[in-house]
């Protein structure tokens, strides 16, 4: 039974990986890629962790795949608004059809 | 000193998730480790170390755990289906909302939840005024009372009962 629910926890984060690699190729600039990016790769990596961890219960690597999913977590989101504020601070411009850039206003003033 | 003493234990119960089937050489090896760490970073660590010791903290927290995944799980399918959309429907921007969080801890937990919710990723925080910059994948209002409502609202609450 585990193991039926394990495979298809494994499935769903293949599936929101690829939506999300998806978003990664399709969407226009740096910003709307790093959402695609962040959500779906975090909680697509967060269901395969758990899947492994229903595979194995609480041994030595499902503890460790649940550590990675609190890791990951943690980490993930941080990056993200560490590589937006970069890329803003130097210079990169928003898709020309965004409709308003409030920080880009608020650091001219 | 109590600092000191929640990184020791905290740091120690990770180390042993980390070796799971614990045994003697192990706890030793670990027990030193976080001592030594605990020594040398502990005064950096929490600030008001008495927030730990409130069980209404704890179960606020467990409150908060259910409403996050569930928010990230919109977040996901509202993702995935923009970018399966032939059109993409998108309608990205910057937005400016204002919170009344003021310790770092909350504005991190903050800024991480509003990341992984649906539609929004925060690019900077200004903490001395209490505001936050969003990039917004849909942006439904520029005025800043309005995005404060639709974004920060829902966690502000929950996160202060937590953090602050």
């Amino acid at each position: 039974m585990n193991e039926i629910i394990g495979i298809f926890f494994i499935t769903i984060g293949l599936l929101f990986d690829f939506f999300g690699c998806l978003g990664l190729l399709r969407l226009p600039d740096i910003y709307n890629r790093l959402q695609a990016a962040t959500k779906c790769v975090t909680l697509g990596t967060c269901g395969i962790l758990f899947g492994l961890f229903l595979f194995n219960g609480f041994s030595a690597l499902g503890i460790k795949a649940l550590l990675c999913i609190v890791f990951l977590l943690l980490t993930a989101p941080v990056s993200a608004h560490a590589l937006a504020r970069g890329a803003h601070k130097s210079g990169v411009r928003l898709w020309e059809k965004s409709v308003c850039d409030k920080y880009e206003e608020d650091r001219k003033s | 000193m109590k600092s000191r003493i929640i990184l020791f234990f905290l740091s120690l119960f990770i180390w042993l998730l980390l070796c799971w089937p614990v045994d003697g050489e192990h706890l030793l090896i670990g027990v030193l480790v976080a001592g030594l760490v605990a020594f040398m970073t502990g005064d950096m660590f929490v600030k008001r170390p008495h927030h730990f010791l409130n069980p209404l903290r704890y179960l606020w927290f467990l409150y908060y755990l259910p409403v996050f995944l569930w928010e990230c799980l919109k977040a996901n399918i509202d993702v995935a289906r923009r970018v399966i959309h032939p059109d993409l429907p998108i309608n990205p921007g910057i937005v400016k909302v204002k919170t009344s969080l003021k310790s770092d801890t909350a504005l991190t937990f903050l800024a991480n939840s509003i990341t992984l919710t649906p539609g929004t990723m925060s690019v900077d925080i200004i903490p001395e005024e209490g505001v936050l910059y969003i990039h917004w994948i849909d942006v439904k209002d520029k005025d800043i009372e309005k995005a404060t409502e639709i974004i920060v609202r829902k966690f502000e609450k929950i996160i202060s009962k937590i953090f602050e």
